[in-house]
């Protein structure tokens, strides 16, 4: 008994103590995903709502993301420390003299993929051959290019924009998507799955992961402790938002609520799910965040044969995060 | 089970339950069928209410598409400088009150070969016209939707609602026209013109659609998404789709898909409001390919009809309880006059007549049964009393008649030997009357002290009239007999007497011996008698062959003779009467005068008793138990002489 109340009392000094200094000692630090909130970035929000990142000793601030915003170059003037990007992208920034490294690579599949209706006859990749594909701008077209090559396709391309309208109008025959995303929207337009041919990248060996994060190489190196402090907490947010669906999505679509944005629960909730399989290997929540050096090498040379790079850096330069 | 109850409890249920049942049946019918008319009516209503509204907005839609098509008819129908053309855009957007802003957005180079992006765009603040150019590195609107999707549909379109970026809750869409040009003879596409919309007064007339209390309209967009709801929360949104997906509702997204495939109908509906039944009628906007649909809240359309259904079935139930009251009443009235008689037959059977039947109020049926039972009464008791002084009567006749037998039996001597101390005779009889009492007799006695005087006698008729007269007959026989010379003066006188007064006109047939003890000597006289059978000791059996006169009681001065014989010790002498010999079977054949000399010639060799009690049970034999039909007397005299006599 006494034994009990020495440890509770002593518990209680501990808390009191080591959250006074804590809060002095909190290192401060600004968090930008690429895109306006959703739930692929669900684990960043709630890591910061549920205290995770104070748990790290990290006071950070989350700036939105959004059309408007240049995560690369906001990231180079050092007015954010770090930031979410495409592997693809974080390669090409390189490329172009912007030393930033991967501290964690988050999402380990491609989502993206095309989408046709089964209505224009297309079943097969060999169907989009003479077909209107829409297509995102830049490193988007990196696969779709493999892909077209791969089969031999010719298409006619058009310019996608943000939304699939376009191929809701019938306006093109072939769309992007990512899975997570204009996917489901599709869906939620009314189509059924069986409606509709998908080819994803992944399936087709074109495999560019996506979502990682980034910081500056000399902001890494003057503190790689709150780097790897970031990734770590930030993995732990994603792993509570798993396990914690509804409550994350609480959190992201107040996020989305407070940024005017139109906030879908049934769309988030897909979104989450399938960021979840493309993040976790499926056999639990916690996903691995770490960067494997085939899949550099191999969306390396795709962008070095693409002519979309000349200069790649070596994988132990360009990945600090844990192995 | 239901076979042990009473008639009020069958009574009452098979006519409720049948009752009950017609009504609910036609209740059923009834409810059905003005259910089906009522239904009938609203989807027609609601069919004609939907497409007056969509009318009602194509029209407008109509109007606002007419602008930016003007404006592209003039840019492909002429060349224009940009004065002009910054006028005509001008003009288009500034005189249309529903038109919020407009541009005429070129391809790249088209309108001045040095501009990537030329797009003006006039817009009205604050009821002020502004200018501003669109385009640039962070809007390059080649690739968007209002831009892209007209170019490559080759044909105007309606854009997706959207929020004015320029804040405000405006809800806006785009109408975006394709103009061309011939260019080395080749049609080729050279840019858009707009028309941006404010729909808020398109939310307001969806808003103002109002049926019953919660009856509600609402627009789609062609990706389902909700332009209008009354649950803000959808509006921009959501989906019709993903509304389905969240409320897990199929049928929703069936009917979200034939929505936004542009057909119309007439469903049942869940209400997203209330969640109650309604149901949903929907058609599409011509002009965008939106869709409208509008909830008509079924249960609310529907309150008369329930309501009226609802006092109807309380009707109902009411008139059951009133027709439970009046079959119970109907049932007691004729059950309880039917137990009062039963319980009364159940009396009148254990004999108790003084019953009450005042309970019976009523002249139906019932009533008259009632009646017929106190008529049944009566007439029994009348009957019963009756019966009961007839058989006091009997009774007391069939009393007076034992006693009347008595009597009779009492005056013919019965014991056997009377005269044990005169050894010469012997002598045995038996009087058996038909009835109580008969007409047959026998007498004997001494006149003297050698003459025996014996007499079987048959009154005509029998009975008591029969009776009386054998009471006189027997009486004057023995009262005559004395000083009387021979059983002819006997019977003379005795015939005298009667016939004297016979107004009943009765005879009397009587056979009369005097038998002389002594010498053996016997003095027959018969009055139409049958003759008597005389059995001699040597052997001979044969009917005494003597003269019959003529019957007693009908000719005063009737002559009767004497016959005379001698009867030798051992002979035997059989007197009887007519019931003997008349005796008859079931064959009608008679016993007659053969079978009895037959019998009394076989019972020779017995005492005079056996030879009574043979012919007797001879008789019973032959008859075959037929009911004896006259007075049956025998009288059998055995003459033993007088040293026989006294030898025995």
């Amino acid at each position: 008994m006494k034994s009990k109340i020495f440890l509770c009392v002593s518990a209680l000094f501990f808390v009191t103590v080591s959250l006074s200094p804590a809060e002095t000692t909190l290192k401060k630090a600004s968090f930008m995903p690429q895109w306006l909130p959703q739930s692929q970035f669900a684990g960043y929000y709630v890591a910061y709502e549920k205290g995770i990142y104070k748990k790290y000793g990290l006071d950070i601030t989350i700036i939105q993301g959004g059309p408007d915003t240049r995560p690369v170059q906001m990231l180079e003037e050092g007015d954010v420390d770090f930031v979410t990007l495409w592997l693809s992208t974080a390669i090409r920034e390189n490329d172009r003299g912007r030393k930033i490294v991967s501290i964690a690579q988050v999402i380990q599949k491609s989502a993206l993929m095309l989408i046709a209706k089964k209505s224009s006859g297309i079943f097969k990749p060999g169907d989009i051959n003479d077909k209107k594909v829409s297509l995102w701008d830049d490193i988007f077209q990196i696969q779709p290019r493999e892909f077209f090559k791969k089969f031999r396709l010719d298409v006619t391309i058009v310019p996608q924009s943000y939304s699939v309208n376009l191929f809701l109008r019938d306006g093109v025959d072939v769309a992007s998507a990512m899975w997570y995303n204009e996917y489901h929207t599709i869906l939620n337009c009314g189509y059924e799955p069986d409606e509709l041919t998908t080819f994803f990248y992944y399936d087709y060996g074109l495999n560019f992961p996506e979502d990682g994060i980034y910081a500056r190489e000399d902001y890494f190196e003057e503190d790689p402790e709150l780097c790897r402090s970031f990734a770590e907490a930030s993995l732990e947010g994603w792993e509570y938002a798993f396990e914690h669906p509804e409550e994350a999505l609480d959190i992201i679509i107040k996020y989305m609520e407070a940024a005017h944005i139109p906030a879908n629960r049934v769309h988030q909730r897909w979104m989450l799910e399938r960021i979840k399989d493309l993040m976790t290997d499926g056999s639990s929540a916690k996903p691995s965040g770490k960067l494997s050096e085939n899949d550099y090498t191999y969306v390396s040379d795709c962008l070095k044969q693409s002519g979309l790079v000349d200069c790649v850096p070596g994988f132990s330069d360009f990945y600090r995060g844990a192995r | 089970m239901i076979k042990r109850k009473s008639i009020a409890f069958k009574l009452i249920v098979y006519i409720l339950i049948s009752c009950s049942a017609l009504f609910l049946g036609i209740f059923w019918y009834n409810y059905l069928f003005s259910k089906k008319i009522i239904t009938e009516n609203i989807s027609e209503n609601a069919k004609n209410l939907t497409r007056a509204t969509v009318n009602e907005i194509d029209s407008i839609l109509y109007r606002i598409q007419k602008v930016p098509e003007v404006v592209a008819a003039a840019l492909e129908r002429g060349s224009f400088d940009k004065d002009e053309l910054m006028n005509m855009l001008y003009a288009a957007i500034e005189s249309n009150p529903e038109i919020y802003g407009g541009t005429i957005s070129f391809e790249p180079y088209v309108f001045d070969s040095e501009l990537l992006y030329f797009a003006p765009y006039y817009y009205k603040k604050d009821g002020k016209m502004e200018l501003t150019y669109l385009g640039g590195e962070s809007y390059q609107y080649f690739y968007l939707d209002w831009y892209q999707i007209p170019k490559e549909l080759k044909k105007p379109a309606w854009s997706e609602p959207y929020y004015d970026e320029g804040g405000g809750n405006i809800l806006m869409a785009t109408y975006s026209v394709p103009f061309y040009r011939e260019v080395d003879r080749q049609r080729k596409f050279m840019g858009v013109v707009t028309a941006d919309v404010s729909l808020i007064w398109l939310q307001e007339m969806i808003a103002s659609i109002k049926i019953a209390k919660s009856g509600y309209g609402f627009l789609i967009s062609k990706n389902g998404t909700f332009v209008t709801h009354p649950y803000n929360k959808l509006i921009m949104n959501e989906t019709i789709f993903s509304a389905a997906e969240e409320s897990n509702n199929g049928q929703l997204r069936e009917i979200g898909r034939s929505m936004v495939k542009g057909k119309s109908d007439f469903v049942p509906f869940i209400s997203m409001v209330n969640e109650k039944n309604s149901w949903l009628s929907y058609a599409p906007l011509a002009s965008s390919g939106w869709s409208l649909g509008v909830i008509f809240p079924r249960g609310e359309l529907l309150s008369d009809i329930n309501r009226l259904n609802r006092v109807v079935l309380l009707l109902g139930f009411f008139g059951s309880v009133i027709l439970f009251i009046i079959l119970l009443f109907i049932a007691v009235s004729i059950t309880r006059p039917i137990k009062i008689l039963a319980d009364t037959t159940r009396g009148i059977g254990k004999g108790n007549f003084d019953f009450d039947l005042c309970g019976i109020k009523s002249r139906d049926e019932v009533g008259m049964l009632a009646e017929s039972f106190v008529y049944m009464r009566d007439s029994l008791k009348k009957y019963i009393r009756d019966l009961t002084e007839t058989t006091a009567v009997k009774e007391r006749m069939q009393s007076e008649l034992r006693i009347a037998h008595d009597i009779q039996m009492g005056i013919v001597p019965k014991i056997f030997p009377p005269f044990p101390d005169r050894p010469e005779f012997d002598i045995y009889a038996i009087l058996e009357p038909a009835k109580e009492v008969g007409g047959d007799f026998y007498d004997f006695f001494f006149m003297d002290d050698e003459k025996f005087c014996f007499v079987v006698g048959d009154v005509s008729g029998k009975g008591v009239p029969a009776s009386l007269l054998m009471a006189i007959t027997k009486t004057l026989i023995k009262t005559m007999s004395k000083g009387a010379a021979g059983p002819n003066e006997i019977l003379s006188r005795v015939n005298k007497e009667i016939a004297h007064d016979n107004e009943s006109s009765m005879f009397i047939t009587i056979a009369c011996g005097i038998l002389n003890m002594k010498t053996g000597e016997l003095l027959y006289s018969s009055g139409g008698h049958p003759m008597p059978l005389v059995i001699r000791s040597g052997g001979d059996c044969d009917f005494l062959k003597s003269d019959t006169d003529i019957v007693v009681g009908i000719k005063e001065d009737a002559v009767y003779r004497n016959n005379k014989t001698y009867l030798s010790p051992g002979d035997v002498i059989c007197l009887y009467t007519d019931g003997i010999t008349e005796a008859m079977n079931k064959k009608d054949e008679l016993f007659d005068e053969a079978r009895l000399k037959e019998t009394v010639d076989g019972a020779r060799g017995g005492s005079i008793r056996e030879i009574v009690l043979d012919i007797r049970s001879k008789i019973k034999e032959f008859s075959e138990g037929m009911p004896q039909a006259d007075d049956i007397t025998l009288l059998v005299i055995k003459y033993s002489g007088v040293n026989e006599g006294r030898k025995m």
